[in-house]
């Protein structure tokens, strides 16, 4: 599935002194298969965008009846997110959503039914309870948790990462086309940052098609996805490949915004009059440095 | 949405009402709503809305929003107007015309009914408005400061003031966090499917579970955390502390002090010789 928004706007608290612009004419297309990042500072209305792709925020013509469609485009798949008749359930099901510190969510006595909640949920007919338990166990072992020991267990009693994995779990249950995380690693410490990571590149592989993840840290981004989003004010200022986001160094710092360790280090080495070409990744800065050879530097 | 809510939301402009000392205001409301008890007479009433109309012009808050207040105790006042028009009776005579205007069963529509719902509607209109004008022109924190200021005369009787207001204020301060959280929760729950605002009563309090049990989580965790930070900082209540805003009485709080006296002056006077008795 597709996503496609045109002239997208969006105003908090419209018509009062409380009144907010928080998206202002953002066009944009992720396409099928992409690990798509979107980076911004707070308030530049990256999570607001975000909510808009699964009908949690709507666009007025979607919302009131006999109001006239105003140019603005926005269609995930087949959805088209600007009609009131569109199936918005339907559309979940299509598009989970991992809010920041998802792991608030838990509410269940067991970690089996705070993960069978969304599946039964989204269920067109009440569910066998084969059914249920086959769904769940698949979604608990996916996100690298032992079914059979916490199946059973209170969700409040997991470790700060489990909970985190197993709120995940909680909404891939029913295997959304396109997963959306909002900070997925935040407040984790680098190794479990790094497991959230590996989890996500293997649900791409395996169970949803499109990841989009909204993120502080330039260093996961450029480690990790095929395209960016930078948000500034409620605009889409840049939508490139990590590659070519981060020689972009000065403009990214102009906008308040950091950059990878990466492109850092590759800033300072070419203030000292050492180029070095790289993709951004570690990986491949390590690469290249030790392809320049000692004679340089 | 839940920030949709008005209820008695603070409305940030700056005005003359806005201005004022709180303590004054609190003291104006509660003078204010003596003076509508004391009105017994359609003209004593009239003089209290048009005071009330003129603060609310002063304070320069829409108003339309002002009148929103009313729609959450609407149903309430025109449920207890329309039992006492039905049920009132009384044999006094208002205007020209007979005292019982309608008879149906245990049904009396007379005029001293109708009179009678008339000043119950306005009276409380007049009260919920006053109230709500207090919340929409003074901030809930120096709300807070000038309700501690008006109780300290009870520290004399070791009434725990600065406790009190600091629980009022730590209330206060919480409701739009919990609200914002609330929000949060809601979408992430919706996002997994449930149906927050579809179905039957009884499927709706079931779909509040989700919502509630995440929402007293964190409230709890937020009250541990506000807890320990307080405890770091080794606060420990009133006693030698200073304010950052000392409240003071201006020119403008003498102003608006005369007013109120005039008003209830007026409305004493009236209360004992009246112009147009009921």
């Amino acid at each position: 599935m597709r996503i496609v928004a045109e002239h997208l706007s969006y105003t908090y608290n419209a018509g009062t002194p409380f009144a907010a612009k928080a998206l202002d004419d953002v066009s944009l297309t992720i396409e099928e298969g992409e690990f798509f990042g979107v980076i911004g500072q707070t308030g530049s209305g990256k999570s607001t965008f975000v909510q808009h792709l699964n009908g949690l925020l709507r666009t007025p013509s979607s919302l009131k009846r006999g109001k006239k469609k105003d140019g603005t485009v926005l269609t995930v798949g087949g959805f088209d997110l600007t009609d009131r008749k569109t199936d918005f359930r339907a559309l979940r099901r299509q598009v989970g959503m991992v809010f920041q510190y998802p792991e608030n969510q838990l509410f269940a006595e067991t970690v089996f039914s705070d993960v069978a909640f969304g599946y039964k949920n989204f269920a067109e007919k009440k569910p066998e309870a084969g059914e249920v338990e086959r769904a769940v166990r698949d979604a608990i072992s996916v996100v690298g948790l032992d079914y059979e020991r916490v199946k059973d267990m209170s969700p409040f009693e997991l470790s700060g990462g489990q909970k985190r994995r197993a709120a995940i779990a909680g909404v891939i249950v029913t295997k959304p086309e396109i997963l959306v995380l909002d900070e997925p690693a935040a407040g984790l410490d680098p190794l479990g940052k790094r497991e959230v990571m590996a989890l996500l590149h293997k649900l791409k592989e395996s169970w949803c098609k499109t990841v989009v993840i909204v993120s502080h840290d330039m260093d996961e981004v450029a480690e990790n996805c095929t395209r960016v989003a930078v948000f500034s004010e409620g605009k889409v200022q840049y939508v490139l490949p990590p590659a070519e986001l981060f020689r972009r160094t000065e403009e990214l710092l102009r906008l308040g915004l950091d950059i990878p360790l990466t492109a850092k280090l590759v800033r300072a080495l070419g203030q000292r009059g050492v180029t070095v070409d790289c993709d951004f990744t570690a990986e491949d800065l390590v690469r290249k440095l030790l392809a320049l050879g000692g004679d340089q530097c | 949405m839940l920030k949709d809510v008005s209820f008695g939301q603070y409305y940030p402009v700056r005005s003359f009402v806005h201005s004022l000392d709180p303590r004054l205001k609190i003291l104006f409301l509660i003078g204010y709503i003596v003076a509508i008890f004391l009105a017994q007479e359609l003209l004593a009433l009239g003089i209290c809305a048009a005071v009330l109309l003129f603060a609310i012009l002063l304070a320069r808050i829409p108003l339309g929003k002002v009148l929103r207040a009313v729609k959450g105790v609407l149903f309430l006042v025109l449920f207890t107007a329309a039992v006492n028009i039905f049920f009132h009776g009384g044999d006094k005579v208002y205007w020209d015309g007979p005292a019982l205007l309608w008879e149906w069963k245990i049904f009396r529509v007379t005029q001293a009914g109708i009179m009678l719902s008339v000043f119950l509607v306005l009276r409380l209109f007049l009260l919920v408005i006053g109230s709500s004008l207090l919340t929409y022109t003074t901030t809930p924190v120096s709300l807070t400061d000038g309700i501690e200021s008006l109780l300290t005369p009870l520290k004399w009787v070791r009434f725990p003031v600065h406790e009190l207001a600091l629980i009022m204020s730590i209330a206060l301060r919480f409701i739009p966090i919990l609200m914002d959280e609330t929000e949060r929760i809601m979408n992430a729950q919706k996002a997994r499917g449930a149906s927050l605002d579809s179905g039957g009563p009884a499927k709706r309090v079931k779909a509040i579970v989700p919502v509630l049990i995440p929402l007293l989580l964190s409230a709890f965790r937020r009250a541990d955390e506000l807890g320990d930070a307080m405890d770091a900082r080794c606060y420990s209540g009133g006693k030698n502390r200073t304010k950052y805003k000392k409240l003071r009485f201006s020119w403008r709080d003498l102003l608006a002090f005369a007013l109120l006296a005039a008003l209830i002056a007026g409305i004493v006077v009236m209360y004992i010789f009246p112009v147009f008795p009921l």
